[in-house]
Parts: structure tokens; C-alpha cells; sequence
């Protein structure tokens, strides 16, 4: 009588369509179950069955995205969901409730017979159409037997680093200075735009730091922490990039209208507006007279400030947005990195401050965009460049021959590079996951330290004239600055030895 | 490959078409075998095309693998007997599918009544869009999930029905993933082939 039961109870389970039934009674269940328990099923099998239930535990979740092979019984719906001991005072395990004898006629039987059930086949047609647009049996799906092997045990995904808060294994070294793991100071900086290609800090030689902040630029007077307003921009538009000229009071600023708008800060005046960007201009860099900039539209501009017509040259090397700008120091080399993945490096015209139009070495090892460019103080045809999210490589060129020297996994998207210059270290700034600051060791690149604090990616990264501070802009709207290479006694001993020299040369031709 | 000697002419046979597509599957394939980290990274090599850097696996198993593979799609591409072209990564412990890349073969019209018709689409155009959909590839780790655990990767090859079944070749269930999400990336045409690629993950939320 209860196996005819229990008949029953199978097929109302497999009938996806029909009605849930409730749950029996406990004590029916139990008489049920003590019946059916018989010598057949015995220990393994039942820890076999009650498993197997357990693992299908969201039938309905499947259905929905895409329809789940048919192997485990999964297609009937939990039996245990939904059934509660009637009685609430005490606590009693419901062993009945996980319907054994069901999960082992499912183990048993033949995986065959069951997927020849009409219901069964109607329904992986319906779902095959809904999914390819087509009966799957109008099609067959091949493949070749030999299968490439998989990784090699005990290999783990190396894009785990991007994905998780897990602090990685440094190389930091022991250093014979000390740098300090909080920053000096920490400036507010509302509004800034959080986004990667733009290039909104720049501290010049005077040691002023220009910070553009939404439609506004701000002059921080790093000596006397005197803050004024240089300009704002009308309306939705902000300010994409900044660049001071070399020796001067003079301020470049790109907006989002195509412009580029020179300011005497001295003065804070407007000096001159100059067109011919069709869209955004996100990067700037100076070589003497020359202003370049770069445009969302993949362009390069270099303006001669001097001249009414200051369109020198158009340069065409990207087809995306041009994110990253830099002339190397002895104005040779004009490296620029775009959201195509694309490093280009332009040789000066000699003679002139501009450069050529056709790139004199284009490096395409960089799998995300190039933003962060930074060329080596004390070796001038050596570049540093960072990659975005998908490359996260800090890479070292030699521009005059054009090969890669060095390149290191940074674990992390490379928002900006510095090379100090007090020291023969680099600085670079990052993103997901710890939005941290790392020094390295050049040209060993072993970590010497990591500075964090950032609460969100650090976007710029700007040194002191001095090259003593490094400051740091984060999305989370702060700056901070960062003192970690200060000048060593006898090295700033060098620096006034180097600066007394002319003076007393100049006394003995008197 | 035989790209290269296309592009001093500039019309592109159905044979030459096929080509095309085989060339962007393997540096295709090679690339998201790098990108979702299933293999060492120290297995891969460098390699310049389409204006990229793009990373091709060294291990020999897996290049010989491919260039079976896709030596065999080639025939049926010029028989127009291929509708699709999945790459299955599934869990090697559990067995469970983890993601599917599925490249979807497209024929022009014309070319299906006429096998003689060539196209006459700039081959730099075609290597342009191809370029634009590797890029894509690339920077897919940016949304797609973690694979945490050892996987390993098949391909396979929808075809039509009356398409026989070659030696050493097998016939395979449909890959689905539970709880899919997917994202559509670029297409590329040849004028003669279309492809569309998508990838389908576990969304486990």
C-alpha cells in the first residue's frame, strides 16, 4: 500500500507542470518511510541519495538563464523545501522530509528511460529554441576528439591578483633611508573627476601646483599653502588637462570643449585660446615653445605659442583616445600612449621643437591603454610606461633602439609614473585593489616600498621641483603628499657645490 | 598564413574568407587562453598582428590541438556547413561549464548561390575591425568573473546536420551554463563570412 503511495509521490514530483502538493503528515511520512527502508537500501547509498538532493538545490534558478543538463534529478523540485516538522515546541530532525526513497529509485534508475519521457523532450526543445533561435537537433555540435591539456596541477589563475583584496607577497627590500608610510599632508580636493584619462595635477618649477577640479583650476602655493581660484569653465564643461611650461608662469589647460587655453598665472590672465581639437583634449605636454596636445579623437596638435597660426603640425598615430603625453627631457623624443593600446614614439624635427608625423618606433606590448609615460631623468632615451586594467605592466624602453629593456607585473592598473630624481627609483600609481603607491627599485625593480592610504585609485601622481614630495590624487577626492624622497645631507651639499661654482668663477675673471 | 599573400590582391576568395576567420579564431582563442589565466603565463609568447601584441600559447599540445581544430573548420567553412564555433572553459574538477565564447558564423547571401563570388572589401579594413574585437577580448577581464579554479578548454564546432563525421572527431552535448549572463562584443565581416562573438558566464551573485 505505501509503495503504491510512493509511486504516486514520484510521478506528481516529476510533473513539473502539475501542482505542489503540500507536506504529509509527519507521521505518515515516518510510517512511510520505516516501511519502505528496507534491507535494499543500505548505508552508503543513503548518504549517496541525500547528497545528490542537496546539490540541487535552485532547479528554478537554471530554468530561468539557461536550461542545466540532465543529469542529477534536478529537474524535480526540492522535496524538502517547504516541508516543516508540524510540531514547534521541540526540535526534531527530518529525516523523513529529505524523501530518501525517492533520491534512491532516482540513483537506480536507468538515466536512459527517463530522458526519453515526452515531457522531457518537449521541454528541451522549447528551451533550445528560446536559446539558438533554432532546434538544436537541426544541427550537430563536433569536436575533435584529442583535447588540449589543462594546466598543470597545483596551478593557480594568475588573474587572481586583479580580482581580490588579498595582499600580495613583496620583495620589499630593506632600505637604507626611511620612508614615511603616512603622507605629510592631506589636501581636500572635491569634485575631482574620477577618470583615468585625464591629466589634471601638474606642479611646476615655481612650486606651484595646478589641480583641476570639475570646471574649476586651483593654484596651491606648496610654500606658503596660499589656495586661489584660477579659472572656471562655463557650463557642463571641465577641465581635462593641465601642463606647465618648463621655466615660467605659464599654464596650459585643456577642456572638454577642444580648446586650449594658455593663463599667465602671475597675473592670473588669459593669454590665448587656441582651437583645432574636435574633441576633448586629455593630455598636454610642453618642449620649449612648443605646446602638444592630445585629443579623445586620436589626434596630436603641436601649437607654436609664439605664432598667430600655432597649428605647427597634426600627427595621427592613434585611433583612440590619446590618454598619455610626455616629451623626454632633452626634448629628442615625444612618447604618447592611447586607449588603443598603442605607444608611439615621435623623434623631434631637428632643429625645431616639434616632431615628425610619422612614429619612429610604435610599441604595441601594452594589452589595455597607456596613460602612465615617464622618461628617466639621468637617461634621456630611456621611458617608462604603465598599463591599464588588462595589462598592468610597468615596461621599460630604449627609445634609441627601440627595444624593450624591462617589464614588470604590477598586479595592478598603472595610473601614473615618476622617475625620482634624487634617487634611482621610480613611482608609480595604482588602482584596483589597493590603490596604493609603489616605489621601485630602478634598475633591479624590486619593490622598496608601498604607500597606502588611498581609499579609491590613484589617478595622478606630481613631484616638487625639488623632486623631495611626491603628491598623489586619488578618486576619493583627496591629494596627499607624500615625502618619500628627501635629499640626503651630502647630496644637497652636491647641489650647493654645483651652485657656488659659477660664482666664484665669475669672481676670479673679475 | 595565407592572409599575407591575400593582400596583394584585392579580391578575397570564399577559400581566402575562411582563412581570414581561421586566423582571427586561433589569435582569438590563443588570447582569451592568456586573459582568463587558464594556462602559466610564462607559456606564452608574444606575438605582432593586426597592429597588436597579442600572446600565443608555446605549449605544443594545445597548438597542435588548435591547428587540428581549426585546419577541420576551414574545410567546413568554405562548405558553409559551420553556424557556430564555441570555445567551452569548463571546471576540470567538477566538470562544471564555467564560461563559453561563441563565435557565430554569418554567410552573405549572394556568396550562398554564387561559391564563385569574391569579395572586394579592403583587406586592412577587415584586419581593422578584426583588431577592434581582439581588443575587446583583451579587456574582458575588466567584467568578467574570477575562474578560481583549474579549467580547461574544448572547442566546439556546430555544424548542419548532413555534415560526416571525420575521424578522430566526436559528437558532444551542448554546453550550457547555469544562470548565464552575456556580453556581445564587436563583429567583423569579410563581405563573404560574419562573425559575432559573445561571451556567456556564470553570474553568481
Amino acid at each position: 500500500m505505501s509503495q503504491f503511495k510512493f509511486w504516486n509521490d514520484v510521478n506528481n514530483l516529476l510533473n513539473m507542470e502539475g501542482p505542489v502538493n503540500g507536506p504529509v503528515p509527519r507521521w505518515q511520512k515516518k510510517k512511510e518511510s520505516s516501511g519502505s527502508l528496507n534491507s535494499s537500501s543500505n548505508n552508503s547509498s543513503r548518504i549517496k541519495s541525500s547528497s545528490s538532493l542537496n546539490s540541487t538545490k535552485t532547479p528554478v534558478k537554471g530554468a530561468k538563464g539557461e536550461f542545466q543538463k540532465c543529469k542529477t534529478p534536478s529537474k524535480t523540485p526540492t522535496p524538502n523545501k517547504g516541508s516543516k516538522t508540524p510540531s514547534g515546541d521541540r526540535f526534531i530532525p527530518s529525516r523523513s522530509a529529505s524523501n530518501l526513497d525517492l533520491a534512491h529509485l532516482k540513483l537506480t534508475q536507468d538515466e536512459s528511460s527517463k530522458s526519453e519521457s515526452p515531457t522531457h523532450k518537449e521541454l528541451q526543445k522549447a528551451m533550445s529554441e528560446n536559446l539558438y533561435g533554432a532546434d538544436i537537433s537541426n544541427q550537430k555540435i563536433l569536436t575533435y576528439k584529442n583535447k588540449a591539456p589543462s594546466a598543470p596541477e597545483g596551478f593557480q589563475n594568475p588573474m587572481k591578483v586583479i580580482y581580490t583584496q588579498v595582499k600580495t607577497p613583496a620583495s620589499v627590500k630593506n632600505c637604507s633611508r626611511y620612508i614615511p608610510q603616512a603622507p605629510d599632508r592631506i589636501l581636500d580636493a572635491p569634485d575631482i573627476v574620477d577618470d583615468f584619462y585625464l591629466n589634471l595635477i601638474d606642479w611646476g618649477s615655481h612650486n606651484i601646483l595646478a589641480a583641476a577640479l570639475g570646471s574649476h583650476v586651483y593654484l596651491w602655493n606648496a610654500a606658503t599653502g596660499n589656495i586661489e581660484q584660477l579659472l572656471e569653465l562655463e557650463g557642463n564643461d571641465y577641465v581635462c588637462s593641465l601642463s606647465w611650461i618648463q621655466d615660467g608662469y605659464c599654464l596650459a589647460v585643456g577642456t572638454t570643449e577642444g580648446t586650449v587655453e594658455l593663463w599667465d598665472c602671475s597675473r592670473s590672465k588669459k593669454l590665448r585660446i587656441m582651437e583645432g581639437h574636435s574633441a576633448r583634449v586629455g593630455s598636454l605636454a610642453w618642449n620649449s615653445y612648443v605646446l602638444t596636445s592630445g585629443c579623445r579623437s586620436g589626434q596630436i596638435l603641436h601649437h607654436d605659442v609664439r605664432q598667430r597660426e600655432h597649428i605647427v603640425s597634426t600627427i595621427s598615430g592613434h585611433t583612440q583616445e590619446v590618454c598619455g603625453l610626455k616629451w623626454s627631457p632633452d626634448g629628442k623624443y615625444l612618447a604618447s600612449g592611447g586607449n588603443d593600446n598603442v605607444l608611439n614614439i615621435w623623434q623631434s624635427v631637428s632643429g625645431s621643437h616639434n616632431s615628425h608625423s610619422t612614429p619612429l618606433h610604435v610599441f604595441t606590448a601594452h594589452q589595455a591603454a597607456v596613460k602612465a609615460l615617464a622618461w628617466c631623468p639621468w637617461q634621456p632615451h630611456i621611458l617608462a610606461s604603465g598599463g591599464g586594467t588588462a595589462d598592468r605592466h610597468i615596461r621599460m624602453w630604449n627609445c634609441n633602439t627601440g627595444s624593450c629593456v624591462n617589464s614588470i607585473d604590477t598586479k595592478s592598473q598603472v595610473c601614473a609614473l615618476l622617475w625620482s630624481s634624487n634617487y634611482k627609483e621610480l613611482i608609480s600609481g595604482h588602482g584596483f585593489a589597493h590603490n596604493e603607491i609603489i616605489i621601485w627599485k630602478y634598475p633591479g625593480m624590486t619593490k622598496v616600498a608601498e604607500l597606502t592610504g588611498h581609499t579609491s585609485r590613484v589617478l595622478h601622481l606630481a613631484m616638487s621641483a625639488d623632486g623631495s614630495t611626491v603628491l598623489s590624487a586619488g578618486a576619493d577626492e583627496t591629494l596627499r603628499l607624500w615625502k618619500c624622497f628627501p635629499k640626503t645631507a651630502a647630496k644637497a651639499k652636491d647641489a650647493e657645490k654645483v651652485k657656488a661654482k659659477p660664482s666664484a668663477l665669475k669672481q676670479s675673471i673679475r | 598564413m595565407t592572409s599575407a599573400a591575400q593582400s596583394t590582391k584585392s579580391a578575397i576568395t570564399v577559400r581566402g574568407s575562411a582563412d581570414i576567420v581561421c586566423d582571427y579564431l586561433n589569435y582569438g582563442i590563443n588570447s582569451i587562453l592568456y586573459q582568463r589565466g587558464l594556462y602559466p603565463p610564462e607559456n606564452f609568447k608574444p606575438d605582432e598582428n593586426y597592429g597588436l601584441t597579442i600572446l600565443m600559447s608555446t605549449d605544443t599540445k594545445i597548438k597542435e590541438f588548435l591547428s587540428k581544430t581549426l585546419d577541420q573548420l576551414n574545410g567546413w567553412l568554405v562548405e558553409r556547413a559551420v553556424n557556430k564555433i564555441a570555445l567551452v572553459i569548463t571546471n576540470v574538477k567538477t566538470l562544471e561549464i564555467m564560461e563559453r565564447w561563441d563565435f557565430k558564423v554569418e554567410y552573405d547571401e549572394a556568396s550562398l548561390t554564387n561559391p564563385e563570388k569574391v569579395s572586394e572589401k579592403p583587406l586592412k579594413q577587415i584586419k581593422n575591425e578584426i583588431r577592434d574585437v581582439l581588443k575587446q577580448i583583451a579587456s574582458s577581464v575588466a567584467f568578467l568573473p574570477l575562474l578560481d579554479c583549474v579549467c580547461s578548454f574544448d572547442i566546439q564546432i556546430y555544424t548542419k546536420p548532413e555534415v560526416e563525421l571525420p575521424k578522430e572527431w566526436a559528437e558532444a552535448a551542448p554546453a550550457n551554463i547555469k544562470n548565464a549572463q552575456s556580453v556581445k562584443m564587436r563583429s567583423f565581416s569579410t563581405n563573404i563570412h560574419k562573425m559575432e562573438t559573445v561571451v556567456t558566464y556564470k553570474n553568481d551573485d
